[in-house]
């Protein structure tokens, strides 16, 4: 097959602040560069993130980067990886500094300082007083990094493919991933990216659950292709709910409102989080507040008619912090449920919002599986950073503020690591045409005439399914009926048909690709769920309600071929600090 | 009931574009982007640009009833019907809503809109006073989504010349930052009867800002600056 091909030394999959911050460090160092996205950077998801970005600068209160990985390790109900954990912490503040040196418009303290507020699961003194870790742009930080990020790629004259759908991984003949097929929307025509080294940078896989808080591009593409390449998915049962959505909407309302000194109500005004947390309060780490406003709805004190929802209160912060602190929500607030928060609580309800699990790599990026000697054998040239990702150091259930500082670290990392391979891999590899082929017959299976189901029905039901089968409380009969109802499904799938065969900017077409990607990672999270018989972090199974660490203090892998698990170690031991070891879970 | 009528364009079927009416259900505090997905339910090929659906990523900026705004935090309530969906306009139509934007790409790169720094940089942070910072309020939070200068008559006589309001707005947010030192190259680059003065001060940017950002501003203070340097 003779399709146009590019070649460069390096090709990153995905814009967002991890694909972005990967590229900058590559282009810096001369590499050649290429940057696919189905989307313009700076419409990617991390645009979104609120809140802010941990590190330990102590700006505002007394802090150091061993205190930031305890709360990590803690935060990660003790399943994040402490060699990776302690690299990220102790990489946190040069990290924030370049930001900042970049452009990013930090919020600023009266000293000049970058301002830092409060964030959940953050402590002082491994587990004393409250520690104001979260270094933020308003509440516009995502936005402020994603933007800089791409302008200094633009200065560093990045090759951006934009509007350009990967299809899947391209491999050798020896196996080896060098490069993808790729296709661009506005034309619909493939074309061949051929590279010596890989980044997957794709985020995460929200659109899995029908309320959630993430864009509609969200569509876990490179686990996807991750898993379509024979590489398992670590640790996907873990996805976290995020306690302060919308009610109903699901847009996010930052844990920042929290931070700055909002608390949740229920319907007797009470301020139950007291009970709960009874230290850390609304600060407590986001599966425990999730599982508390949860708690409160089901027992039959949530607020409003249907008693479906909590209340958000922030009015007594006063116009004054609002407005220099939180305007995008406020205005967020405004257009979505014609709430004035600097007057009016805001109904919330625990929402779909972070793949926790993903692509298994070690810290500097690389994709680790178990290829028959080691659970982590490196894939040559291939790497993941980010949400698409799991280092892991967020395990079981990640810190707020710590997904921003995830991407831009081992964003980082990853480049630095794929500027050395390149050193040592001088030359292309070249592509196996079987593998074109491959690739080609996902993207041709869409020609298929015909009646069939439609992409929008199936999207729905699975959602449906996903939010119903596999949400915050879960136990085995109910995802035992969650799996087969999502085996129906995937069988439906094969016999959906598009009604749309264009080639010019055909959003059908690139949905249905999206869909199939969709249905794989539900199937990996909701056999995941199953699985792993205990409850740690945001997986709460309410028949094994207690954390195993005897049994259970491991990372699962869930493979496509016959959706086998199987099981590695947690890298309990860092760095260079003595390891956190595993205690009871207390905020 | 909402009836509403959008733009339809395939260059590969349609020798010409044409508008369709659709009937879709309103419900309560329902967006413009929410109809437009119920019309691509009742007919796949309809094709439109949208993302985060809460105004942040900038994707779906669209023409609704003669004005330029984000079809996802528009509400339908209170449009005029039948509600006319139109392409920002001034642009070459790729298809339906879809428009090809790399003209203005182009405009807001040749701004050099990124932070030049020409001196070493400390190990911690460079410094900048609460004053200083709020000197970004109202730049910082713009999202590329083009409604200003696809709103701009003097964009749409010279697109290619003319900077228009959304590279102009980051032209000064990187002027008016403390940090920045490069602010003679900057000015020096949008010398010249296009780039920057083809602005009239038509407001039409400062209008259509879903972000309620003001480029107009933005642009009477870059003249202000020149001015001072050039005495």
């Amino acid at each position: 097959m003779k399709l146009p091909r590019r070649s460069f030394d390096a090709l990153v999959i995905g814009a967002g602040g991890g694909g972005l911050r990967a590229a900058l460090q590559l282009a810096q160092a001369d590499a050649s560069v290429a940057v696919v996205s189905k989307v313009f950077p700076t419409r990617s998801h991390t645009v979104a993130a609120q809140g802010g970005i941990n590190a330990a600068l102590a700006n505002v209160l007394p802090d150091n980067w061993h205190w930031h990985m305890f709360d990590t390790v803690k935060g990660s109900d003790y399943l994040g990886d402490q060699d990776a954990i302690e690299y990220m912490c102790r990489a946190a503040s040069k990290l924030v500094y370049e930001l900042e040196h970049a452009g990013v418009p930090f919020s600023r303290l009266d000293n000049g300082r970058i301002y830092q507020r409060p964030f959940g699961g953050q402590s002082q003194n491994f587990g004393g007083d409250q520690a104001a870790r979260t270094c933020a742009a308003a509440d516009r930080t995502g936005h402020a990094m994603l933007h800089a990020l791409y302008q200094q790629n633009i200065r560093a004259k990045t090759s951006f493919f934009d509007e350009y759908f990967a299809i899947d991984l391209l491999k050798d003949d020896d196996g080896n991933i060098t490069g993808a097929l790729v296709m661009d929307i506005e034309s619909g025509e493939p074309m061949v990216i051929e590279a010596k080294t890989t980044l997957l940078a794709t985020g995460g896989a929200g659109q899995i659950f029908r309320t959630n808080t993430n864009a509609k591009i969200n569509t876990g593409d490179g686990m996807a292709m991750a898993l379509r390449a024979g590489i398992p998915l670590q640790d996907m049962e873990f996805f976290q709910f995020h306690p302060t959505g919308i009610a109903g909407r699901g847009m996010l309302i930052t844990e920042g409102a929290r931070g700055e000194g909002g608390y949740l109500l229920n319907k007797d005004g009470e301020r139950f989080m007291e009970r709960y947390a009874p230290h850390a309060k609304d600060l407590a780490s986001r599966d425990v507040v999730s599982r508390a406003i949860s708690t409160e709805v089901r027992e039959g004190r949530g607020c409003g008619p249907n008693g479906d929802h909590v209340l958000l209160k922030l009015d007594h912060l006063g116009e004054e912090v609002i407005n220099k602190r939180l305007p995008g929500i406020r205005s967020m607030a405004k257009t979505f449920m014609n709430i004035d928060l600097a007057h009016e609580a805001v109904p919330v309800f625990p929402t779909a919002h972070y793949t926790m699990g993903g692509i298994p790599t070690n810290r500097f990026g690389q994709v680790v599986a178990p290829m028959g000697n080691t659970p982590e054998e490196e894939i040559p040239g291939l790497y993941a950073v980010g949400e698409c990702a799991c280092v892991s150091v967020h395990g079981a259930n990640r810190l707020g503020g710590n997904s921003l500082l995830d991407i831009v670290v081992f964003g980082r990392a990853a480049g630095n690591h794929m500027i050395e391979y390149l050193r040592k891999n001088r030359y292309h590899k070249g592509i196996a045409e079987i593998s074109i082929e491959e690739a080609m017959n996902r993207l041709q299976r869409w020609e298929r005439n015909g009646e069939g189901e439609s992409i929008p029905d199936l999207k729905r039901e699975m959602q449906q399914t996903m939010e119903t089968y596999c949400g915050v409380f879960r136990t085995e009969e109910i995802l035992k009926e969650g799996i087969e109802k999502m085996h129906a499904l995937e069988l439906r799938l094969e016999n959906a048909v598009l009604k749309d065969h264009s080639k010019i900017f055909n959003t059908a077409r690139i949905e249905a690709l999206e869909m199939q990607n969709l249905m794989a990672i539900a199937l990996a999270t909701v056999h995941s769920a199953l699985s792993r018989q205990e409850s740690r972090g945001a997986h709460s199974r309410v028949d094994y309600p207690d954390r195993d660490d005897v049994h259970w203090m491991k990372h699962s892998l869930y493979s496509m071929d016959s959706h086998a698990m199987e099981y590695k170690p947690v890298r309990t031991k860092p760095l260079t600090v003595e390891p956190f070891p595993p205690k009871a879970r207390v905020y | 009931m909402m009836r509403i009528s959008v733009y339809r364009y395939n260059p590969e079927s349609d020798k010409a574009p044409y508008m369709e009416t659709f009937e879709v259900e309103e419900s309560q505090g329902m967006m413009v982007r929410d109809a437009l997905l119920l019309i691509k339910e009742r007919d796949p090929t309809f094709t439109f640009r949208h993302s985060c659906g809460e105004g942040v990523c900038g994707s779906d900026s669209i023409n609704i009833n003669g004005r330029n705004g984000l079809g996802c935090i528009t509400p339908t309530d209170g449009l005029k019907q039948p509600v006319e969906i139109r392409p920002v306009p001034g642009m070459p139509v790729i298809r339906d809503l879809v428009v090809d934007m790399s003209q203005f790409y182009h405009q807001y790169r040749a701004v050099k809109p990124y932070m030049i720094h020409h001196d070493p940089v400390p190990e911690v942070e460079v410094l900048q006073s609460p004053q200083e910072r709020d000197q970004l309020d109202g730049l910082y939070e713009c999202i590329l989504c083009g409604c200003c200068s696809t709103a701009c008559p003097s964009f749409w006589w010279n697109p290619d010349k003319f900077r228009g309001p959304a590279a102009l707005l980051q032209a000064w947010r990187f002027l008016a930052d403390s940090r920045d030192q490069a602010t003679a190259e900057r000015l020096t680059e949008l010398d010249g009867p296009y780039r920057l003065f083809r602005c009239h001060s038509i407001m039409n940017c400062v209008d259509v800002c879903p972000k309620g950002l003001n480029p107009t501003k933005a642009i009477g203070k870059i003249k202000q600056l020149m001015l001072k340097h050039m005495v």
